[in-house]
């Protein structure tokens, strides 16, 4: 590491009586990455982020912020601001006043306040809404003013917690490239909550995929993307055909009845593991000359490609792909080397 | 349009029991029944601002008053720590606020009798710690302490309920934004507690207003409230006319301050929230 990580939590655990929300947890984040902690609903993921503002505090491990150990810090006296998945806004206050909040506690004079209110306006692009109350506004133009009332306090690092998650598609999608918009022009560190991958995937310099209080997998979205670490990872990031295997060598796999050439290696021989191929990579080829034979049982038009469901050497093998073979076709699959992931098993929990 | 039946027999009771009365208070507040037979006067409601019925009413309204400054005080905090995280998982603490309200209103006050009358427990214990023995029943302390001790629920209650079900989210982007627990407290949750407030406020102010029972008791018999007033004109003197335009003028002095209350109230939040 050339620079010191504007955030590490070391070794931190959580429990909220008696279930574990996270499990030693080792994370840095560096300063100006957009860094998303992805997972489903109770993988802690959220925790995790309301342990960096402060409103929880680690049963056990600490928090650095630039260095600094500020495990029993205040949520106060941090330089972190969060956006609220429901965006927590003051019901008694005007767009304003809830976006000068911050800045009034620093009992700043009331013009520069009011300039920099408005320069906030014009960057959430709400501008003229001063005067209006929080109530009356949609739901995307709510979710403006938390991050603008967040981000007029400059803080080296904004928090957000699912902030699209109410939203709908398109305004969510409208949203993302604003907020990436938003990152790249104010050089500030982004964590961003979501459980959603496409929307990890899109925005992010890192992605942490979270379950069950762990961290599975910390890596660039094409890392994550094309080489899950395990099962899991590769299920949750985009679709996945998994089916069980057993390595007979380095570079060579036994799965759904016959052997593959793969480039993985490092398993024990004849070691248990899981196979990940994604539907895209399988090819779709003639009976004779694929090296799995099978039929079409279903096909749903998905827009840009079919989604077809096979039937071969007794699993079911999701394939997306550009051209249709109609149902009850029999047909071959073919799966190159590089397309074929090696995981370790993970024990199912 | 079909079923408005069904709020028939509401719409009856409300004619007897709420608008019938209230016809019967205007009629013997404004008439007087002479050798002419039943005449409109203002006798009635002249009369009452003779001086000696002038500082009954004053009276009345300014032990309210105290009253519920005291329960507010009181109340407010206690409020703050039943919603508080430690404690709203815990009922039995909020119960216990509940309780008292279950015994016989009668038998509480009574209580307060007994526990300060001359050589009753507080009395014996402000002996032992060698405070010079005081005066305890029959004053106008005794008399607030009665009315605190009885509608101090009716403030806890409204302001808890707005407290618990407050966005705790909205507590803490004040905190993740700078501001410290008084500032919270002053900025975000009093503002937001403005109508549990206010309802507390009337609803302690209007039974302390025209309580007969906790000023005759702890206050003595020759201890005079309004509502003593109103009591003794219906019960002893038989001024059925009196004591209507003293119950009707309390009324509207009931009404103007809750006027006062709302447009306070409106200001306030703006007409935002609830």
């Amino acid at each position: 590491m050339s620079e010191e990580p504007i955030i590490r939590l070391v070794n931190v655990s959580k429990d909220y009586d008696g279930t574990e929300a996270l499990k030693n947890i080792n994370l840095y984040i560096r300063k100006n990455e957009f860094l998303t902690l992805l997972g489903p609903s109770g993988c802690g993921k959220t925790t995790t982020l309301r342990i960096i503002a402060g409103f929880e505090q680690p049963d056990t491990g600490e928090v650095f912020f630039e260095g600094k150990n500020i495990t029993n810090i205040p949520p106060y006296k941090r330089k972190v601001n969060t956006v609220f998945q429901r965006y927590a806004l003051f019901p008694h206050m005007n767009v304003a006043e809830n976006i000068a909040f911050g800045l009034t506690i620093k009992k700043m004079d009331k013009k520069t306040i009011d300039k920099k209110v408005a320069e906030m306006l014009e960057l959430v692009n709400l501008k003229g809404f001063e005067k209006r109350y929080v109530d009356s506004l949609s739901g995307g133009q709510q979710q403006r003013v938390a991050i603008a009332r967040a981000l007029i306090n400059e803080p080296e690092v904004l928090l957000l917690d699912e902030p699209l998650g109410a939203l709908d598609l398109k305004l969510r999608k409208g949203m993302q490239i604003e907020l990436k918009k938003i990152h790249k022009y104010l050089g500030i560190t982004f964590v961003y909550v979501t459980h959603d991958q496409e929307e990890a995937l899109t925005m992010s310099d890192t992605i942490v995929v979270m379950k069950d209080g762990t961290i599975q997998q910390i890596g660039t979205p094409e890392m994550i993307y094309n080489e899950p670490k395990n099962a899991f990872v590769a299920d949750f990031i985009g679709e996945s055909n998994i089916v069980p295997g057993r390595m007979i060598k380095d570079n060579l796999v036994y799965f759904a009845g016959r052997e593959f050439k793969c480039v993985d290696g490092g398993f024990g021989d004849n070691e248990e593991v899981d196979v990940v191929v994604r539907p895209e990579d399988i090819k779709l080829v003639s009976e004779e000359q694929g090296m799995l034979q099978g039929k079409v049982e279903s096909v749903t038009f998905k827009g840009v490609h079919y989604e077809m469901m096979v039937r071969s050497a007794g699993y079911e093998w999701m394939i997306h792909s550009t051209l249709m073979e109609p149902v009850g076709t029999r047909i071959g699959i073919s799966i190159l080397p590089n397309d074929i992931h090696i995981m370790k098993k993970v024990s199912t929990k | 349009m079909k079923k408005t039946w069904y709020s028939y027999p509401y719409l009856v009771w409300m004619a007897i029991f709420i608008v019938v009365p209230f016809l019967l208070l205007l009629f013997y507040s404004f008439t007087a029944s002479t050798d002419q037979g039943i005449v409109f006067t203002l006798d009635h409601v002249k009369r009452l601002w003779d001086p000696i019925y002038l500082m009954v009413l004053l009276r009345s309204i300014n032990l309210a008053l105290i009253c519920t400054i005291i329960c507010l005080i009181v109340g407010y905090p206690v409020s703050l720590i039943l919603a508080s995280k430690e404690y709203s998982s815990n009922k039995v603490l909020a119960l216990l606020f509940v309780i008292p309200m279950w015994i016989n209103f009668l038998l509480r006050t009574y209580a307060w009798m007994t526990l300060l009358e001359k050589d009753g427990l507080v009395y014996t214990i402000l002996e032992f710690l060698h405070i010079p023995n005081t005066q305890l029943l029959y004053t106008d302390q005794a008399v607030v302490l009665g009315m605190v001790y009885n509608f101090l629920p009716f403030m806890v209650l409204p302001i808890y309920s707005v407290l618990t079900k407050m966005d705790k989210h909205i507590i803490e982007a004040a905190e993740d934004l700078g501001a410290n627990y008084i500032t919270v407290l002053r900025r975000i949750i009093i503002p937001l507690s403005l109508p549990g407030v206010i309802s507390g406020i009337t609803m302690v102010f209007m039974p302390a207003v025209t309580t007969f029972i906790i000023s005759r008791l702890l206050g003595g018999g020759h201890y005079i409230l309004v509502g003593n007033l109103i009591e003794q004109q219906f019960m002893v003197v038989g001024d059925w006319n009196f004591g209507s335009a003293i119950s009707f003028v309390l009324m509207v002095v009931i009404l103007i301050s809750m006027g006062i209350m709302r447009k306070y109230d409106k200001e306030y939040e703006g007409g935002a929230i609830w």
